[in-house]
C-alpha cells in the first residue's frame, strides 16, 4: 500500500479542502469529492483531511470506514453495482449475481485483473418494479437477465 | 404544427431504454423533416410499460408501449404522431385502467409536465400552496397540516403536524428543515420518482416548511444510488433561485429559505433520522439516543424537521386545496391517499397512488394483475426490508397505518415485494439478520450482536439442531432486538423474522420442497 500522495493527486486533495472546509460539516463533502477525482480515498489521505478540517485521524477513518460507497483501495474503469435485496431476489437476482461472478471471474469488492471492472453490490437502486436491477457507473438496467449482463460488459468493455 | 412527444427521462424508464428511444424518436423525426417537439417527464408509473411514448393528439394524451428502439420506424409509418393505430397503441393514457382508478394527489404531475419545466408546474398548480401559506401565519400553516391528518410517510406515521409545531414554538436563532431522501427500503421508488418527475414539489414543500416554522436553510439528504434525481434536483434548485422561489427574499416576500442537496455514502442505516442528521453534519451514521428530538435538538443542536419526499410534496397540495380536501380520502386515522409501489415478482409492477383503505388484494391482482412469473403468489412483504411477510390468508388487509399493526405488520413507505411460490421463508428470514448485521451502525448491542447470532440460530433450526430449543432462543433473541434496539433497525429485523415464523413454520424444517 502507498503511505504517499503522489503530487497531483495531492495537490488535487489540498484544493479540495480549501474550496469546501467552510461548509458546515464538511467532510462527507470533502470525502466524496477526493473519491469523484481519485477513484477511492487513499489511506495518506486521512491525515491530509484530518489536519485540513481540524480533525482528528480516527475521525476522518472512522467516517470513510463506516460508509459503504467510499473505497480506500483502487477500483476497475468501470464499477458494477448488482442489486442484492428483497425485490431483486424475488425475480432470481442471486441467480444473476453467480453469473457475474463467474463472467467476471472475481467476487465482491474485487477487480478483474485488466482493471476492466469492479464488482460490488448494493442494496436497492429503486428499480424494484423492474427487478433484477444493475447499475454501471451512473447507468441503470433493468430486468437484467444473464445474457443481457453479457450484452452490458461487451458494450462497456468496448467504452474503455 | 408541432407535434409533442413524451418518452420519460425516469431512471427506471431509462433503465429499460427509454433514452435510447427518445435519441431514435429525435433522429428519425428529423430524417423524415417532422416538427416534434420532445418532452422527458417523469414516469407515469405503469413500468412494464416503460418505454412509454405518449403524443397529444386533439383527443387527448395518447399513449404506446413498450416501446423499443426498433420499434421507432414502425410507430412513425403508421402516423403514430396523430394518434395512428399500431400493435403498441394503448388509446388515452388517462383512460388505461391503471391510471384511471388511482387518485392521485402527491403524483398529480409525475409523468405529465416536464420536470424542469417551471412554468409547466405553474400552469399545473404548482406553487399554489406556497402562494398561500406566503399569506398565512406559521400557527395557521401549521394548524393546516395538522387538521389534514397528514402523517410522516416515510414510514414512521407521525403526525406532521405535530412534528412541526414543536419547530415552530421553539426560540432559536436557526432551525432547519431537512429531507430525508434515503429511500433505502428494497421494494421502494416513490421518493425518486417524485424527484425525477416533479422536483419543484418538492422544493415547494420544504419552502412552506421553512416559513411555517422560521427556518431559513432547508437539506435535502439524498442516497448516492440516485445519481438521475440528484441532476434533476440540483438544476431544478438552480431554477427556483434564479426565478426568486429561493433565496434571501422568496416571491418577495422578505422571507429567505436557502436550500442544498447532500449526498449519502450507501449505509441503510442513514435513513434513520438522528443518523441522517449525523451524517448531514459529516459524521458517521450512528443512531442518537432521543430525548433530546430532533424537533428540539437536531441538525447542528438545532430544532430541525426532518420529513420524508412524500410528506413534504404532499404539502402543497394541501395548502392549496385546503386541509378538508385532503382529509376527506382514507379511512380511520390514515388520512389521504398513500403512493404505492408494487415490487419484486409483479406482472404490472408500478405506482399506485390510491386513498388509505385499499386492500392489499386489490393491489397485488386488479392492479398488479398478479405475480410475472405466472405463478402463485405466496408471500408479500411490505414496508421494506424490516416490514413483516404476509401471508394470502392476510391480502385483504387494506392499507390503513392501524390495520396493519393489528396483524403485526407495518406499511412503512409503501413497499409491496411480491414473492411467488418458490421463495424460501427461511432464507428470507435469515436474509432480513444478515442485512440488519451489514447496515447496523453498531451503537447498540441487540442490533450489532444479535443480528449476527440470529443468523447463526436459523442456520441451526433449518439443520434441525437441537430445533425446540434453538427456536426459544430465537424468539427471545427477537424480543431482546425488539425491545431493547435504539432506533428501528435492530428494533423492527424481528418484524420479517417472526413473520416467516409464523406464517411459513415448514420452511424452517429443512424439509420443505421450497
Amino acid at each position: 500500500m502507498k503511505r504517499t500522495l503522489d503530487p497531483a493527486a495531492s495537490e488535487q486533495i489540498d484544493a479540495i479542502i480549501g474550496r469546501l472546509k467552510g461548509e458546515p460539516g464538511p467532510l462527507l463533502l470533502v470525502l466524496h469529492a477526493v473519491q469523484d477525482a481519485l477513484g477511492h480515498v487513499p489511506p495518506a489521505a486521512v491525515p491530509v483531511i484530518a489536519e485540513g478540517l481540524n480533525l482528528s485521524r480516527a475521525e476522518v477513518h472512522g467516517v470513510v470506514t463506516f460508509y459503504h460507497y467510499f473505497r480506500d483501495q483502487p477500483v476497475g474503469r468501470h464499477t458494477v453495482r448488482i442489486c442484492r435485496a428483497e425485490a431483486c431476489q424475488s425475480m432470481n437476482g442471486e441467480a444473476l449475481v453467480e453469473h457475474a461472478r463467474r463472467k467476471l471471474g472475481i467476487d465482491f469488492h474485487q477487480t478483474t485483473p485488466g482493471g476492466e471492472f469492479s464488482l460490488e453490490p448494493v442494496y436497492c437502486l429503486g428499480n424494484c418494479a423492474c427487478s433484477p436491477a444493475v447499475m454501471i457507473d451512473r447507468e441503470l438496467y433493468g430486468r437484467v437477465t444473464p445474457g443481457k449482463f453479457e450484452e452490458l460488459l461487451a458494450l462497456w468493455g468496448r467504452r474503455s | 404544427m408541432t407535434t409533442t412527444v413524451y418518452v420519460s427521462r425516469d431512471a427506471s424508464a431509462c433503465s429499460l431504454g427509454a433514452g435510447e428511444v427518445a435519441s431514435a424518436l429525435a433522429t428519425q423525426a428529423r430524417q423524415r423533416q417532422l416538427d416534434v417537439k420532445l418532452v422527458r417527464p417523469g414516469s407515469r408509473g405503469l413500468f412494464w410499460l416503460e418505454p412509454l411514448v405518449e403524443v397529444d393528439t386533439v383527443a387527448g394524451r395518447v399513449a404506446y408501449g413498450p416501446v423499443a428502439e426498433r420499434d421507432v420506424a414502425s410507430l412513425l409509418d403508421a402516423d403514430f404522431l396523430h394518434g395512428g393505430t399500431h400493435p403498441l397503441s394503448l388509446g388515452r393514457t388517462q383512460d388505461i385502467p391503471y391510471l384511471a382508478t388511482q387518485q392521485r394527489l402527491t403524483f398529480a404531475r409525475v409523468g405529465i409536465i416536464d420536470p424542469l419545466s417551471l412554468a409547466d408546474y405553474c400552469a399545473h398548480d404548482g406553487y399554489r400552496g406556497l402562494e398561500r401559506a406566503l399569506a398565512m401565519s406559521g400557527t395557521d400553516i401549521v394548524k393546516t397540516v395538522t387538521d389534514s391528518g397528514l402523517r410522516g410517510r416515510g414510514g414512521a406515521a407521525f403526525p406532521t403536524g405535530i412534528k412541526w409545531k414543536t419547530v415552530l414554538e421553539q426560540v432559536t436563532p436557526r432551525k432547519f428543515i431537512t429531507c430525508n431522501a434515503d429511500e433505502g427500503d428494497s421494494g421502494t421508488f416513490a421518493d425518486r420518482m417524485l424527484m425525477e418527475g416533479d422536483p419543484f414539489s418538492l422544493i415547494e414543500g420544504m419552502t412552506i416548511a421553512g416559513i411555517a416554522v422560521g427556518a431559513t436553510r432547508g437539506y435535502i439528504y439524498l442516497r448516492i444510488e440516485y445519481p438521475h434525481a440528484h441532476d434533476v434536483l440540483r438544476e431544478a434548485i438552480a431554477i427556483a433561485y434564479r426565478e426568486g422561489y429561493l433565496g434571501h427574499d422568496v416571491r418577495g416576500s422578505g422571507k429567505q429559505f436557502d436550500l442544498e442537496v447532500r449526498l449519502g455514502a450507501g449505509a441503510y442505516i442513514c435513513g434513520e433520522e438522528t443518523s441522517m442528521l449525523e451524517s448531514l453534519e459529516g459524521k458517521r451514521g450512528e443512531v442518537r439516543v432521543r430525548p433530546p428530538l430532533p424537533a428540539i435538538k437536531g441538525l447542528f443542536g438545532m430544532p430541525t424537521i426532518v420529513n420524508n419526499v412524500v410528506t413534504l410534496t404532499s404539502v402543497p397540495v394541501i395548502l392549496h386545496r385546503g386541509a378538508e380536501f385532503y382529509r376527506e380520502y382514507g379511512m380511520g386515522r390514515s388520512r389521504g391517499t398513500l403512493p404505492i409501489q408494487l415490487a419484486g415478482n409483479i406482472k404490472q409492477g408500478g405506482l399506485v397512488e390510491r386513498a388509505f383503505g385499499v386492500t392489499l388484494r386489490e393491489l397485488l391482482y386488479d392492479y398488479g394483475g398478479g405475480s410475472a412469473s405466472g405463478r402463485p403468489i405466496r408471500a408479500v412483504q411490505v414496508g421494506g426490508p424490516l416490514g413483516a411477510y404476509i401471508p394470502q390468508s392476510q391480502f385483504d388487509t387494506p392499507v390503513d397505518y392501524e390495520a396493519f399493526t393489528a396483524i403485526d405488520a407495518l406499511l412503512g413507505h409503501g413497499g409491496v415485494v411480491v414473492f411467488d411460490d418458490t421463495v424460501d421463508m427461511a432464507r428470507m428470514a435469515r436474509f432480513a439478520l444478515e442485512f440488519c448485521a451489514l447496515e447496523s451502525c453498531g451503537k447498540c448491542t441487540p442490533c450489532r450482536i444479535g443480528s449476527t447470532r440470529g443468523t447463526e440460530v436459523i442456520d441451526r433450526i433449518v439443520q434441525g439442531i437441537d430445533r425446540e430449543r434453538n427456536l426459544a432462543l430465537l424468539e427471545e433473541l427477537c424480543e431482546t432486538m425488539l425491545h431493547g434496539s435504539l432506533c428501528g433497525l435492530g428494533g423492527l429485523t424481528p418484524y420479517p423474522v417472526r413473520s416467516a415464523l409464523r406464517h411459513f413454520a415448514a420452511d424452517f424444517t429443512g424439509t420443505s420442497k421450497h
